[in-house]
């Protein structure tokens, strides 16, 4: 069953085509690599996909509905949520006040409620902090629940955000380059918690990553794609076998 | 609500209710002389007014220099609102009259705000400072040439409803209500934006609707605020709500700290309470005023709070605990 697709989408800035009549198709449950020398156009793709930039051409249909046009808000209420490739927490917000605004649309109160505190306030908030705290413990971060996001270190706040992509209940989870920054061990522990969240919300992933170990070590199929063209699709195996691939990552 | 939450209400109670009561004794006794009073009502005003920039300033972190705008929409709207009522002879208590002139007033200027807030706050930072001065000075123009609100020459003969004592409770009640809007799913919502904006709308977060949101809120605080100030004055003139009004709300939230609402309140009494008491030296007012500001500025550039709040029951628990210590080393000694 196809989640998430998108058809020959391009996006030009002025004069330049970032990315031209790319194709996208993602099934239920699938964990999908995109992969791409720098500046191929793969957060472009992302950005397209979340709503951040409207494509100049083409259609993305997200679980039977067109999200052309759609703010990111609503996208993500949709059940699309992201990462991003420089980590944008709210810093000055403790762990779990980060999850909690992602998990916004679940809280069932209005304003008035909420300023003057009726028992629904109180009901639904104790809900929003169990459900957060549960997110937090998947990742091992209960600890962390009220450390301020920037004091956290480098690889929790990377899981912070990942979290906090989930909290929203997304279909499809897009993850833009989880592992940058990271050493070969956070990075197996990350390909670990990946293949782990996959399973546990049964979500399909989507994700950026320059890092080939992870890409090959835990992707079920991977696009490539150069000058904003896909140039390979298919199983690990394949792409690194491909000589299209490997001439755009080594050239002639 | 848990048991800790039910003691931290009980002692921000006793601690409010202490207060007025040692205000209501020393207004009784006539210690406290009808100067000292309008100071304190003064003071309870901009402390409203405070709060309620915070809401976009601290909470929603952008910069709105047009606060005096709204707090004049406020004010005129409620005067020409209770004027009327009064005199159409209806047999109401002030009280009510003041209440329902707080309302009006509060809900024209948050209609203003929204009205205003829905095309500004595309802008950011300079830009909407920029035009939210804009605003308000075309609100204060505005009024210097509107015939029926007396126009250059003043409102006069609005009835004085406003004394210290309702003046008070507004005030405590428009705090908490500020203070819980922080604490709700709404309050978390607006300060995601100004954290990061992007990462907000990726969380799932409808940010323009957030900031109209927080702007008008902000306004109708503010238009309470004009309200109470109309009803204590009995007169309107438009050059009070001048640019500089507004800049003195700003530097009170800068001061006290962009987000805290504790720091909103000590700098809005102090700011208020020291040009008074400067008085006497007015030559040296204002010297003193810009010295106050710059060694803040650079031996505390983020408020005397930050964002943090001033905890009562915390501050209490402190004492306890270190009393509990001292006592146990004194024991220790004695053993």
């Amino acid at each position: 069953m196809t989640v998430l697709s998108a058809k020959n989408i391009t996006m030009q800035f002025g004069g330049l085509t970032a990315v031209d009549q790319f194709n996208l198709e993602l099934n239920a449950n699938e964990l999908v690599g995109l992969i791409g020398p720098n500046g191929a156009g793969k957060t472009t793709i992302f950005n397209m996909l979340t709503g951040v930039y409207v494509p100049t051409m083409g259609e993305i249909i997200l679980n039977d509905q067109s999200i052309i046009k759609k703010t990111p808000h609503e996208i993500v209420k949709l059940g699309a949520s992201r990462t991003f490739q420089n980590i944008r927490l709210f810093k000055d917000l403790t762990a779990v006040e980060n999850v909690k605004i992602a998990y916004h649309n679940f809280i069932d109160y209005n304003m008035i409620q909420g300023m003057f505190r009726t028992k629904k306030f109180w009901d639904e908030e104790k809900k929003a902090q169990e459900e957060c705290m549960k997110l937090l413990d998947i990742f091992d971060m209960g600890e962390y629940a009220d450390t301020l996001a920037k004091n956290l270190p480098y690889g929790q706040q990377r899981k912070l955000e990942i979290a906090r992509a989930l909290a929203s209940d997304p279909k499809v989870l897009m993850l833009d380059e989880p592992a940058a920054g990271m050493n070969p061990n956070e990075t197996a522990e990350l390909m670990e918690t990946i293949h782990f969240i996959r399973n546990k919300f049964d979500i399909t992933v989507l994700l950026i990553e320059h890092d080939m170990k992870l890409v090959m070590g835990i992707c079920e199929r991977i696009i490539v794609v150069d000058y904003g063209k896909t140039i390979a699709e298919g199983t690990p195996d394949e792409i690194k076998n491909n000589p299209e691939v490997i001439r755009a990552y080594l050239g002639d | 609500m848990d048991h800790n939450k039910k003691k931290t209400y009980l002692i921000n109670t006793i601690a409010v209710v202490s207060l007025y009561l040692v205000f209501f004794v020393l207004i009784q006794t006539k210690i406290m002389n009808n100067y000292f009073v309008g100071i304190a009502i003064m003071t309870c005003i901009m402390i409203i007014m405070a709060i309620s920039l915070n809401i976009v300033a601290g909470f929603l972190g952008e910069m709105a220099l047009g606060h005096a705008g709204f707090m004049a929409i406020g004010a005129y709207a409620s005067a020409s609102f209770s004027m009327a009522l009064i005199d159409s002879g209806l047999p109401l208590p002030h009280l009510v009259v003041l209440i329902l002139a707080m309302i009006v007033g509060g809900i024209v200027a948050g209609i203003f705000g929204f009205l205003i807030g829905t095309p500004t706050l595309r802008l950011r930072g300079d830009y909407l400072g920029i035009v939210t001065i804009g605003f308000s000075e075309i609100i204060r123009i505005f009024f210097i040439n509107f015939g029926p609100t007396g126009g250059a020459a003043g409102l006069k003969g609005i009835t004085r409803l406003v004394n210290f004592h309702n003046v008070y409770w507004v005030t405590i009640i428009i705090v908490f209500l500020v203070f819980t809007l922080g604490r709700s799913k709404q309050g978390r919502a607006i300060i995601s934006i100004r954290e990061d904006e992007i990462a907000s709308e990726a969380a799932g977060i409808p940010t323009t609707r957030y900031k109209v949101l927080a702007f008008s809120l902000a306004a109708f605080f503010a238009g309470i605020g004009g309200a109470l100030y109309a009803h204590y004055q009995s007169f309107l003139e438009p050059s009070k709500f001048g640019f500089m009004f507004s800049i003195e709300m700003f530097v009170i939230v800068v001061l006290g700290g962009l987000g805290s609402l504790t720091g909103s309140i000590i700098s809005a009494i102090v700011l208020t309470v020291l040009p008074e008491m400067l008085r006497s030296f007015s030559e040296y007012r204002l010297l003193v005023y810009s010295l106050v500001l710059i060694i803040m500025m650079i031996f505390r550039p983020q408020g005397i709070f930050g964002r943090s709040e001033f905890s009562l029951t915390a501050f209490i628990e402190s004492l306890i605990q270190r009393k509990n210590i001292k006592n146990s080393i004194d024991g220790g000694e004695a053993s």
